[in-house]
């Protein structure tokens, strides 16, 4: 193939033959997907997965929700509530948000971006897809046997007394913790040893900032709550007591175990989140992101400190008040990075020539919400607010606004970038718009009304309440139907551009990391050269081609290995 | 999976496809296996959280308990593991050398070193049970193996309390689950009855019971990955006799090493912490 | 015949002179361990006896481990899972020493003796 080095946009033969199977296609039958070591396969039913989950806690969520239409019983009776609220959250935490972003997206996205052929351990990919269906089962079957109704944080001494199918759902855990664990394993190893010629550390594209810091929180976090559920697991079959103050145990220290976890997981929660945002922001608004080596050490930042404030979720647990102040100093300066990438990403779109498409739109939202969700935050952190705050729903909201509105707005932004690429296909940008509006309007108004009943008292996790919360429950039951009516939408337009849509060019938005620089979608063995790293920023590079309805490098050659 | 990219790059048969070389190969695993052995520290770590704690703040439950561990059968246990560490080393060696029949000798010497170590473990096991030295709920020490009479050894003896009616629960609040049948009152309920420690030393503290629960989950979990560490290596040794590993490719042998030797040093610190309580 | 650069690199080779010398470090260390712990030092046993089983470690992870030879990333990882731990122990160590237990009276009657 000759290659066009002149400065006019090169055509589009020069990319790699657009004939021949995709990923999709080719090896084809059910065990090649079964037993794929292809990341893009385990990616795509990883996310298949995951949306499923999303599902199923959608729909926990809005039983939940309509339960609270009115004081009292109202479809169901307290002790399903609890379990209604408890597989809410164990589900969402567990099966969807934690293994979210890294698994679904990042196992197709972080080759492609090292311009490599697979992650370095494809077998241990592999593996860990099926730890997630293992305890995915283990998690479920719980349902079956009388579910559980401790809440989500299994808090102890209830959790080892109660009847209910506490240890189904902890060995559930626990086996998911080791998917985590080993993608968590594969991405370090990957980014360390795979980079490209010329991708030096800050050569990297943002999001494998993102996700390498998230897996370092990953492999150090995740081994500790695997300890923690197999010591529950063992108080209630064996009766070991550690936790248990009848058997000379200590409750409190459950809870330093099981959130020496549990914070950092929310930072495996959002990292991944904010290195999509750092892409799309880029690309969308026509220009190189601003600060990148403050985002990308804000990331690793982000990842050190979280493991710094755990007890902020303890504050009227017992715990001492020496370690109370402390906590509450510590979780002052983990908000710092935080905002530090919220000012690069505005910087970015300053100035900047912006594009709303839908993956922009869910940027934007994502800055919004988060925002919101970040400042609340700081309510809590500090200790005197807190003791006031504490279990009632202005915590609730306050984790909705960041996980739901930060980190699912991100991979919703995500999936809406990443979607040509995977499958090849261009979704409605219409019918996008509309979902992207029910789900702001719907998020907003199930979640707002919750801080404000919050600091008025309403209690978290309660089944009944007084009637003066009444409105504020019921226009945030409304807004979660709106929620629910966004996703049917986009649903429905994602499904149909699977058959229906146009297809994509290699490059539909014009970014210059190396995942556009294979077809769409990208061959089985992804590339079918060399590539050598440029600046993943450096937009000027890409310009539009109407030939091919996609954007083409204007030096195919400045990113080839030999020139 | 795909061609190999380069021309004139020797297929070699361990290399796999995705990597450029062999170098790059080595160096991922081995980075691989080094994250893993951190997962371990940190798996293993909580254990030890809770044995700081409990050390810390009831150092007479530890002073009191441990003497019931025999300090020589753990010394023998730690110089066991180390001379396994020391025949593992010696056999990563072997397979780097390609010296087939060493390799196989020192794996087995390994294997053995550590059907030794869970061997003295099941001694000590074994006495455990036989005087009720068990964890938490199942604690009902018979140092003296005379009949006993302890009843229910779960709940704890302590002052009551006072117990402040709980408020009323409105109708269709109230739970209908169950506790489970074996579930304990919490530190403010009335005292139930003591654990029953006539037949054991003089002063045995409140809560004892909780250094065996310790020493049971340390030791068990450690156990535990010692029967995994055993199941790797007799795949291997049953590899070395098929003749692999000797042809310069010892990267299994080498991993499986690396475990090992956290195993052992794992110990290292729980020989100290249970058994060398002053 | 192979061509030399089809094998891999067998990297560092340890010497059964120098596995010799660790083994038997670490039985003496062993031995001094036992020893110590009936020479009574007060609360100074234990940090004697912690300080060498983790030279004891030591030579395991560099010589065994091989990571005298490795890339220090590799120590790095292990370092780092060992410093995270020692924030959680000395963290959960220092609650738990300053434990109110009066603070509502009578309401603790378990920890009455702390």
């Amino acid at each position: 193939m000759a290659v066009d080095t002149s400065a006019a946009a090169a055509p589009a033969a020069d990319l790699p033959g657009t004939g021949g199977p995709s990923y999709l296609d080719h090896p084809r039958g059910l065990g090649s997907w079964l037993f794929t070591l292809d990341h893009k396969r385990i990616g795509v039913m990883y996310l298949v997965a995951i949306l499923t989950s999303f599902l199923l806690g959608g729909v926990f969520a809005l039983l939940v929700r309509t339960e609270l239409l009115t004081p009292g019983p109202t479809i169901m009776d307290a002790d399903t509530y609890n379990k209604m609220f408890t597989l809410h959250g164990a589900v969402m935490v567990f099966l969807f948000i934690i293994p979210g972003i890294p698994a679904a997206l990042g196992n197709f996205v972080l080759p492609l971006m090292l311009g490599a052929k697979d992650v370095a351990l494809p077998r241990l990919n592999l593996a860990s897809f099926y730890f997630w269906v293992a305890g995915a089962v283990f998690s479920l079957v719980s349902i079956v046997l009388g579910a559980v109704d401790t809440g989500w944080t299994f808090y102890t001494p209830y959790s080892t007394t109660t009847s209910s199918a506490v240890v189904s759902m902890t060995l559930g855990a626990f086996i998911l913790g080791f998917s985590s664990i080993f993608t968590g394993l594969n991405f370090i190893v990957t980014i360390h040893t795979m980079r490209p010629e010329g991708m030096s550390w800050f050569k990297m594209p943002l999001f494998l900032w993102g996700l390498y810091s998230t897996a370092i929180i990953q492999v150090l976090a995740t081994p500790v709550l695997g300890i923690t559920l197999l010591l529950l697991a063992a108080e209630r079959v064996l009766g070991i007591g550690i936790f248990d103050p009848a058997l000379g145990g200590d409750p409190v220290l459950y809870q330093h175990f099981f959130w020496f976890y549990s914070h950092p997981a929310v930072y495996i929660m959002i990292l991944p989140a904010m290195g999509i945002i750092s892409e799309v922001v880029s690309v969308f608004s026509g220009k190189h992101i601003f600060g990148y080596r403050f985002i990308a050490a804000s990331s690793v930042a982000i990842a050190v400190l979280s493991f710094l404030v755990w007890g902020h979720h303890m504050f009227t647990s017992g715990q001492s008040g020496l370690t109370n102040v402390i906590f509450s100093a510590l979780t002052f300066s983990v908000a710092i990075p935080s905002a530090v990438k919220v000012f690069n990403w505005l910087a970015t779109m300053y100035k900047g020539s912006i594009r709303l498409a839908a993956p922009m739109v869910y940027v934007l939202s994502f800055l919004f919400l988060f925002a919101i969700g970040g400042l609340t935050g700081l309510f809590l952190g500090a200790l005197s607010t807190d003791i006031h705050l504490h279990d009632t729903y202005f915590v609730v909201a306050h984790f909705h606004y960041v996980m739901f509105g930060g980190t699912v707005i991100a991979f919703l932004g995500g999936i809406h970038y990443w979607w040509p690429k995977m499958f090849g296909r261009m979704y409605s940008e219409k019918w996008a718009a509309v979902a992207a509006l029910l789900i702001f309007v719907g998020f907003n108004l199930t979640f707002f009304t919750q801080f404000v009943m919050g600091s008025h008292g309403m209690p978290r996790r309660y089944f009944n309440y007084l009637p003066e919360f009444t409105a504020y429950h019921q226009a945030s039951t409304v807004g979660s139907y709106v929620l629910g009516l966004g996703f049917v939408v986009m649903a429905a337009y994602l499904l149909h551009s699977l058959v229906r849509g146009a297809k994509a060019p290699a490059n539909p938005w014009g970014g210059a990391t190396f995942e556009w620089e294979t077809t769409s979608p990208p061959k089985p063995h992804n590339f079918d050269r060399e590539l050598v790293a440029g600046d993943p920023y450096d937009l000027d590079a890409l310009v539009w081609d109407a030939a091919s309805g996609g954007y083409v490098r204007r030096d195919p050659a400045a990113i080839r290995v030999g020139g | 999976m795909a061609a190999p990219s380069h021309a004139g790059h020797g297929h070699d048969p361990h290399l796999a496809h995705h990597f450029e070389n062999p170098a790059q190969q080595s160096q991922a695993v081995r980075l691989g296996m080094w994250i893993f052995l951190a997962t371990e520290v940190l798996f293993f770590g909580g254990l030890f959280v809770a044995y700081s704690v409990y050390r810390a703040n009831n150092p007479e439950i530890f002073v009191f308990a441990h003497q019931f561990l025999d300090k020589n059968l753990g010394a023998l246990n730690t110089v066991i593991l180390i001379c396994s560490s020391f025949t593992m080393a010696w056999a990563v060696r072997a397979a780097q050398l390609r010296q087939a029949g060493l390799l196989r000798l020192m794996l087995a010497l390994t294997l053995l070193c550590a059907f030794g170590f869970l061997g003295v473990k099941a001694v000590e096991y074994h006495h455990k049970w036989e005087h009720g030295l068990l964890w938490a709920r199942q604690y009902q020490p018979q140092v003296h193996a005379v009949g006993h009479d302890s009843g229910h050894g779960g709940t704890e003896g302590g002052a009551a309390a006072a117990v402040e009616p709980a408020p009323a629960v409105p109708d269709g609040d109230a739970t209908t689950i169950p506790q489970a049948p074996e579930g304990p009152t919490g530190l403010a309920a009335a005292a139930a009855e003591p654990l029953p420690s006539g037949h054991v030393a003089a002063a045995e503290p409140r809560n004892a019971q909780v250094f065996f629960s310790i020493y049971f989950m340390m030791t068990g979990l450690h156990g535990i990955h010692v029967l995994g560490g055993m199941a790797v290596m007799a795949w291997l040794l049953v590899g070395s006799f098929r003749g692999a590993f000797t042809d310069g490719y010892f990267t299994p042998v080498d991993m499986t090493g690396l475990y090992w030797h956290l195993v052992d040093l794992i110990w290292i610190y729980l020989f100290l912490l249970l058994y060398l309580i002053h | 015949m192979h061509h030399d650069s089809e094998h891999p690199a067998v990297g560092h080779v340890a010497s059964i002179r120098l596995l010799v010398t660790v083994w038997i470090a670490l039985m003496v260390g062993t031995w001094l361990t036992v020893t110590a712990t009936y020479v009574d030092l007060g609360p100074l046993n234990i940090w004697i006896g912690l300080a060498i089983a983790t030279a004891k470690a030591v030579l395991v992870a560099l010589y065994f481990m091989h990571m005298r030879w490795d890339k220090p990333f590799n120590a790095v990882v292990f370092l780092g899972a060992i410093a995270f731990l020692g924030l959680f122990i000395g963290f959960a160590m220092m609650d738990s020493a300053h434990y109110q237990v009066d603070v509502i009276p009578g309401y603790a009657p378990g920890m009455a003796d702390r």
